[in-house]
């Protein structure tokens, strides 16, 4: 903690800041030392204990970014198979703004923006996040406005980078009918680093958000990312998360379903192996009629990995005629695995319809003889069972040529 | 005033008090309270070394408070930790010296101590306060060498057992509520059943707390030699009193090779007035260890009584191919709060768990099902089914999951549901097509709900839940 001090010092002197920003940063900074890393005696940390985990993989962290030399973008990053506007951070700094194939009165992308949160969070990371992050970016899609080409955000370190915090906060607004696309891509060639990325969404009326978040590249960094989503009446939100190449990885998304008929959807791939612990938490919290929200989750676990589902529906006693639904399931590959899950209920009306269910085990082995009787080796019918379990997830994607460039980077054939 | 208390007791027909003249210690929790109680057990000096040690750590133990329902603290200086009825200074020697008073007690709890009175043939261990009072059919059990008696008793007289069996499921080393319950157990009973014997009876404690201010503090052990069978009931009811008194007991099963246990609890403490007024705090800690191969321990519960109810009575399945069970129903109607589950510890090979937990909550209440699933990693081809269910009635109230699954073995599987709804209008319009009330198409719908958990209960104890089912949800709808 002696270094987050000293960092935090040099990040209030040597950005320019208003009174405002310093009092906010110092609040965040205090509840931050306090409490330090999240460890297992958090209940929300329960099978993730990050405080650990940096000091093993990472040791001291470096939480002071300098500002970097203008770096190039690595072209073979970019995903040329579909059109897109892009953000392009390197080491969290924003080096390119691409919305060349929208309206540009109907889009905007502000930089410098204040970095105030009305509330205090009670998440020591997020107070990390705000005492660090420099000033804070907006995104606004206006009034009416239905995206036409998705946006990917890029998110890349480079190789010199190493044993450093980057902290990244970005607020979307979608206003009434409006519809927004993003992937978020990680690509790291720096290794041993923590990555904290806090979005804020504020979804009105009849908007659509769908985020998807691409894990997909080996690398060994420890990561966190959380979503804040707030829902207006008949907004929809599609958020699905691709966990497979991080050392350590939890994606958190809060959800407050607070208009009528909104809905919220999850769906999760873990696809892990060789010793990596990733997690989704999700609380979707429905506070008004007539609200529902769907989870699914999947893991393959390989080769000492483990991975985490805490899920949570939370329905207010207002909130009648709700469809809660989760559900998690995992296929242990072999004995040196680990799966967990709390899929939580906390439910305070009486005509809703809320489920959970949460399945693990192994492989089935009738289903792989069913196969090799056909002609299949033992390999092949692994990989034929394994995909067919992930595919389910990914078919929940509602944009077609999203859901194909997905396929795709998780190397599975079109057929599926 | 007489008819006052008539009318409160129409709820809560248990809610009596009997006028006795007690035998207290003196208040407060400290050593010299401690020496009291060992001392007028007149127990060896092992013990009384052990319930120091468990004194000490409970000095350094913190209240644990993460659980949903939350209470006021409870100052445990202001407690009574030993009371008994003042004629048990001498313990009688029969039925035939006990006061009149306490055998009227237990007729009106409609538990006849008395051999002959009793058609159903359950021995009984009644505990009034601190103490054991009477045993039942100890002489029919003495034949088979089935050891059935208070704790007390056994200190005494089978000093041997005690000493290799008590701790060694819930050590002096475990949470609060546990550690202070070793420190300061007054009574509770005692179980031995001989390798291969088979139980020929339902053995069945009653508890009883009277005495205002104190807090009951039973421990009860049952240990199943080799190939042995034992069920087990246990009954509990307290006096309406304004106040809310605290009930922290200790259970201890060990199941050895091919033995098995079933302990079926029927729990209707005093849950409080309508306003959440007194009630029961049932803080138990109950535990069952499959010690040995292919050894069997099944929990099943009825909770409708208690102001708060929390326990999670579980099973740790050490013995390869061994099988735990958690049956449980829990009501919650007014203001009273349940956070009860089970863990499923999975230590051996081939070790198998089933779960079926209903919860049922009305008025203001609220429940919560909180439950672990631990499959370790050398616990192959173990197997876990868990299902939970929750009915809500009107949306004052809540009903919460929270159940924790923790799978490191490849080759076992968990499976987990959990389903949340409230009753249809279509069943409920169903019955009152056909004649019947709201109230008693409620209760059958609710029976049916809780009729995979019923039918796992003793014969006379599951006639006895149905109807308490119905009586607990009595002014819910409508």
């Amino acid at each position: 903690m002696e270094n987050f001090k000293t960092d935090f010092e040099k990040t209030l002197k040597n950005n320019n800041l208003s009174d405002k920003e310093i009092a906010f940063k110092n609040l965040n900074a205090k509840e931050f030392s306090s409490h330090g890393f999240p460890n297992r005696k958090d209940e929300d940390w329960k099978f993730s204990d990050i405080n650990q985990i940096i000091k093993k993989e990472i040791g001291e962290l470096n939480f002071y970014s300098e500002q970097l030399k203008k770096s190039e973008i690595d072209k073979n990053i970019l995903l040329n198979e579909i059109e897109h506007n892009k953000l392009f951070f390197i080491n969290g700094q924003l080096v390119q703004i691409d919305f060349n194939s929208e309206d540009k009165d109907k889009i905007e992308f502000l930089t410098n923006q204040n970095n105030i949160d009305e509330k205090l969070a009670d998440n020591s990371l997020i107070n990390l996040n705000n005492a660090l992050s420099n000033k804070s970016y907006k995104l606004l899609v206006k009034k009416n406005y239905q995206i036409k080409k998705p946006l990917i955000i890029y998110h890349t370190t480079n190789s010199v980078l190493t044993s450093q915090n980057i902290n990244l906060k970005i607020n979307f607004e979608l206003e009434e009918n409006s519809t927004l696309k993003l992937i978020d891509l990680v690509k790291d060639e720096g290794n041993k680093n923590f990555i904290n990325i806090f979005y804020n969404f504020s979804l009105e009326k009849n908007s659509i958000l769908k985020n998807y978040k691409i894990d997909q590249f080996e690398n060994e960094n420890i990561r966190y990312m959380f979503n804040n989503i707030k829902q207006s009446s008949n907004s929809v939100s599609e958020t699905f998360y691709l966990s497979k190449g991080s050392t350590f990885s939890k994606n958190e998304i809060f959800c407050d379903l607070k208009g009528e008929h909104s809905s919220a959807f999850v769906n999760g791939i873990f696809s892990l192996d060789k010793s990596k612990h990733h997690e989704i938490k999700t609380k979707i919290n429905h506070f008004v009629e007539n609200t529902k929200s769907y989870q699914l989750v999947k893991s393959v676990l390989e080769n000492k990995s483990r991975s985490v589902y805490q899920g949570k529906i939370y329905v207010d006693s207002k909130a009648q005629k709700t469809d809660g639904y989760q559900l998690s399931k995992a296929i242990l590959v072999d004995d040196t695995t680990e799966f967990n899950a709390k899929p939580e209920l906390e439910i305070y009306a009486d005509d809703v319809k809320c489920s959970h269910g949460s399945a693990s085990g192994s492989l089935d082995e009738n289903s792989i003889f069913y196969l090799m009787s056909r002609g299949l080796s033992y390999k092949e019918a692994r990989e034929l069972l394994i995909n067919g379990f992930l595919v389910e997830v990914i078919n929940q994607i509602t944009d077609e040529p999203i859901k194909k460039l997905i396929k795709n980077l998780y190397g599975l054939k079109n057929e599926y | 005033m007489r008819e006052k208390e008539l009318e409160k007791l129409k709820d809560y027909k248990y809610g009596f008090s009997t006028d006795i003249e007690n035998f207290k210690a003196p208040k407060g929790l400290n050593e010299d309270v401690i020496k009291f109680i060992s001392n007028i057990k007149k127990e060896p000096k092992w013990l009384l070394d052990w319930r120091l040690k468990a004194y000490n750590r409970v000095k350094v133990l913190k209240e644990p408070n993460w659980q949903k329902p939350k209470y006021p603290k409870i100052d445990y200086q202001d407690l009574y930790y030993y009371s008994a009825p003042k004629s048990f200074k001498e313990k009688p020697k029969s039925l035939d010296e006990l006061d009149p008073k306490l055998i009227e007690t237990y007729n009106k709890l409609g538990i006849p101590l008395n051999e002959q009175k009793r058609l159903n043939g359950i021995a009984v261990d009644a505990v009034f306060d601190s103490v054991s009072v009477a045993t039942t059919f100890k002489d029919t059990l003495t034949e088979k060498g089935i050891i059935f008696c208070s704790i007390s008793e056994a200190i005494q007289k089978h000093p041997d057992l005690v000493k290799k069996y008590l701790g060694s499921v819930i050590p002096i080393t475990d949470h609060y509520f546990a550690t202070l319950n070793s420190a300061v157990f007054t009574d509770g009973s005692f179980v031995y059943i001989p390798p291969g014997v088979k139980c020929p009876m339902e053995l069945s404690t009653y508890f009883r707390i009277n005495a205002s201010d104190t807090g009951q503090f039973e421990r009860t052990l049952i240990i199943a030699d080799k190939g042995s069978y034992v069920s087990y009931l246990e009954g509990c009811t307290a006096p309406m009193r304004d106040e809310n008194q605290l009930h922290a007991a200790n259970v201890e099963l060990i199941a050895l090779d091919d033995a098995e246990i079933k302990y079926s609890t029927v729990q209707n403490w005093y849950p409080g007035d309508k306003d959440g007024k007194g009630g029961i705090y049932n803080f138990v800690t109950k535990r069952g260890l499959c010690k040995g191969k292919n050894s069997k321990i099944s929990w099943t519960q009825v909770e409708t009584g208690s102001a708060i109810t929390w326990k999670y009575p579980s099973c740790i399945l050490q013995g390869d191919n061994s099988v735990g069970e958690f049956y449980s129903i829990a009501i919650t109607n007014n203001h009273q709060k349940a956070d009860t589950g089970t863990k499923m510890i999975h230590l051996g090979k081939n070790t198998k768990s089933k779960i079926i937990s209903k919860g049922i909550s009305a008025g203001f209440s609220d429940m919560t099902y909180r439950g672990l699933v631990d499959i370790s990693p050398k616990s192959m081809n173990s197997s876990n089914y868990t299902q939970c269910d929750s009915l809500l009635m009107g949306n004052k109230c809540g009903a919460h999951t929270i159940p924790y699954i923790k799978n490191k073995n490849a080759n076992s599987n968990i499976a987990h549901e959990a389903t949340t709804s409230k009753i249809s209008d279509e069943q409920l319009h169903y019955c009152q097509q056909r004649g019947l009330n709201s109230e008693e198409a409620v209760s059958l719908i609710v029976n049916g709900f809780c009729k995979e958990v019923l039918q796992q209960l003793p014969m006379e104890f599951a006639v006895e839940a149905q109807k308490l089912v119905g009586i607990s949800l009595e002014g819910s709808v409508g």
